[in-house]
């Protein structure tokens, strides 16, 4: 018993101390963004692995969900006869919903994981070490740019994966099972609102984009500088991630759309 | 830094590099120290260091005196934290106790750009290199002028050949880090660390898993540097014949202290036996083959402990 509540305590410290280190970390991060916009080369090269590279897997998955919305949606609407608002229910869902969060997970995934990697060998193999001790700061150099990196790219994705996934549904829509073209774009864009739907998707895509960059440049950051504490850190990178992601969803939804 | 940070003086010791070849050292060269603001003897000086990781103490109160122009090495077996001594001395880690003067600065209580103004006079070669892998050889050894100078495109690419020249790598400047052996990608590091004329290179474990031609390379290229360019040298090694050839003075740490000290002659002469059996390599002697361990004969005969 007493052993337990030692491990708790002890868990509970290391946690606190691990939450601590990131924070700093994100103040130093934020410091540096200064430096970055002095030299937006820096910023260009990691907007393109880290955005431009992701734009692919995005795409597709962006599609091939919208595809299913399209099919899953009219068995249900057609149900109640109401197929027509089709539109209202594959865009709503996208905007609001899967745009940002199926695009920040995959973003997580695939440009998280990498980043993490990346980081984490750069400080196994003394990368990191060698620019402090050739009194270049490794968070201004390597750090913020991939950061920025991520925070701008995330909502451009997200916005990506929720056109592409739009065109998936009208095509299974009235391409494939007929609804009536003109109303499903109609009923869309009567149904959508601009602020209420697609603003604050766009939050939350920002806000998943932080935390997705954050949590994966920390983890890489902060890795055991071993082959096994990168492959260890890079599996907490998609985990944590992933988990913040929903879990902020749920609080950023509540927030939101609690009104309505 | 300004366009100020070559000045003629270094130019023309630059020339020399280039022009000799850096295992031909010219003694007429009578050059003033680079980039140095004090002038005491001792560039670096470590006080009373105490220094532990987790329970086990690396340092115990040790004092080390390094001495402007020369080359002074610290040997010790694997494991000692000579590593770790660099690390303090870069301002890296902190002591627990005492204090470290770099050209008559207290480190660890520079503020952080201090530091880092500190940090540009000094060049670190890492056991592993650790050149950036997204870049080539050129743009490695550029990369600190880039960071810290406003020179133009073509200066920097003068002053990236001229150290490459120094070190025998010019042709490789496109090689990509990748393609390097361990040898040549210590001396594009050596490059880069001399990039910016430092007054002082810590050497990390240069000599390790080298082979004889590389090995015999970087020897005769810390030396000439050391000498061509007015540097001093702190080398951290266990390789004693290669070490001694070119240090100046030795200190010999093993568990946290200084179990000897001197020029190479007198190391060798010294009547520690603990020296002694670390010059020569001998199996046995004060440091025991054997990691602590019970009697072997009731090891075996136990039955043991499954985990």
């Amino acid at each position: 018993m007493i052993q337990l509540i030692q491990n708790l305590g002890k868990s509970t410290r290391v946690s606190f101390t691990k939450l601590g280190r990131a924070s700093y970390f994100l103040i130093q991060i934020i410091f540096g963004i200064t430096s970055v916009l002095v030299r937006p080369r820096l910023l260009l090269n990691q907007l393109y692995s880290v955005g431009v590279l992701s734009f692919l897997i995005i795409t597709i998955s962006g599609l091939f969900v919208g595809m299913v919305l399209g099919l899953q949606g009219y068995y249900t609407l057609s149900d109640f006869g109401a197929e027509e608002t089709l539109g209202v229910m594959v865009a709503a869902s996208l905007v609001r919903e899967l745009g940002p969060v199926v695009s920040a997970l995959l973003f997580a995934g695939r440009a998280g994981s990498a980043l993490t990697a990346e980081i984490g060998l750069m400080k196994a193999t003394e990368q990191l070490s060698g620019m402090e001790m050739m009194a270049v700061d490794p968070v201004k150099r390597i750090i913020t740019p991939r950061f920025l990196a991520g925070l701008i790219s995330m909502p451009l994705l997200a916005g990506l994966f929720s056109a592409v996934g739009i065109i998936g549904g009208e095509m299974i829509g009235s391409g494939l099972l007929g609804v009536d073209e003109g109303a499903f774009w109609s009923q869309m864009q009567a149904g959508i609102d601009f602020y209420d739907d697609i603003i604050n998707g766009v939050i939350k895509s920002v806000v998943f984009g932080f935390i997705a960059s954050w949590i994966a440049l920390f983890e890489g950051y902060d890795a055991i500088p071993t082959s096994e504490g990168v492959s260890r850190a890079t599996t907490r990178t998609v985990v944590n991630s992933a988990f913040s992601i929903l879990g902020l969803d749920f609080i950023l939804t509540a927030l939101m759309f609690g009104d309505n | 830094m300004t366009f100020c940070n070559i000045n003629d003086n270094r130019l023309t010791y630059l020339r020399v590099v280039v022009q000799n070849s850096p295992f031909r050292i010219d003694k007429q060269l009578k050059l003033r120290m680079v980039n140095s603001v004090s002038s005491q003897n001792n560039l670096v000086s470590v006080r009373n260091l105490t220094f532990s990781r987790g329970s086990k103490k690396i340092f115990d109160d040790i004092s080390l005196d390094f001495q402007r122009g020369k080359i002074t090495a610290i040997m010790g077996p694997s494991g000692t934290g000579k590593t770790t001594l660099l690390k303090l001395i870069g301002g890296q880690l902190f002591p627990e106790r005492g204090s470290i003067f770099v050209d008559g600065q207290n480190v660890h209580q520079l503020r952080r750009s201090d530091l880092y103004d500190l940090r540009k006079r000094l060049g670190m070669l890492f056991q592993s290199g650790a050149l950036l892998t997204d870049m080539t050889v050129f743009d490695n050894v550029a990369f600190p002028l880039r960071e810290h100078t406003h020179l133009p495109e073509s200066m920097i690419r003068t002053l990236v050949l001229m150290k490459l020249q120094a070190v025998g790598l010019r042709g490789a400047r496109d090689l990509m880090p990748n393609e390097l052996s361990g040898g040549m990608s210590r001396r594009v590091a050596l490059a880069r660390a001399i990039a910016l004329d430092p007054m002082m290179i810590l050497y990390d474990e240069p000599f390790t898993g080298q082979d004889p031609i590389s090995m015999g390379a970087l020897v005769h290229l810390i030396k000439s540097l050391n000498t061509i360019l007015g540097l001093t040298s702190i080398i951290v090694s266990h390789d004693v014949h290669e070490t001694s050839v070119i240090a100046d003075y030795i200190y010999v740490i093993s568990e946290g202290k200084i179990v000897g000290q001197g020029t190479p002659a007198e190391i060798q002469q010294s009547d520690s036996e603990w020296v002694q059996q670390f010059m020569t390599g001998a199996a046995d002697g004060p440091v025991h083959f054997h990691y602590p361990a019970k009697e072997y004969v009731d090891d075996l005969l136990s039955s043991g402990k499954r985990y």
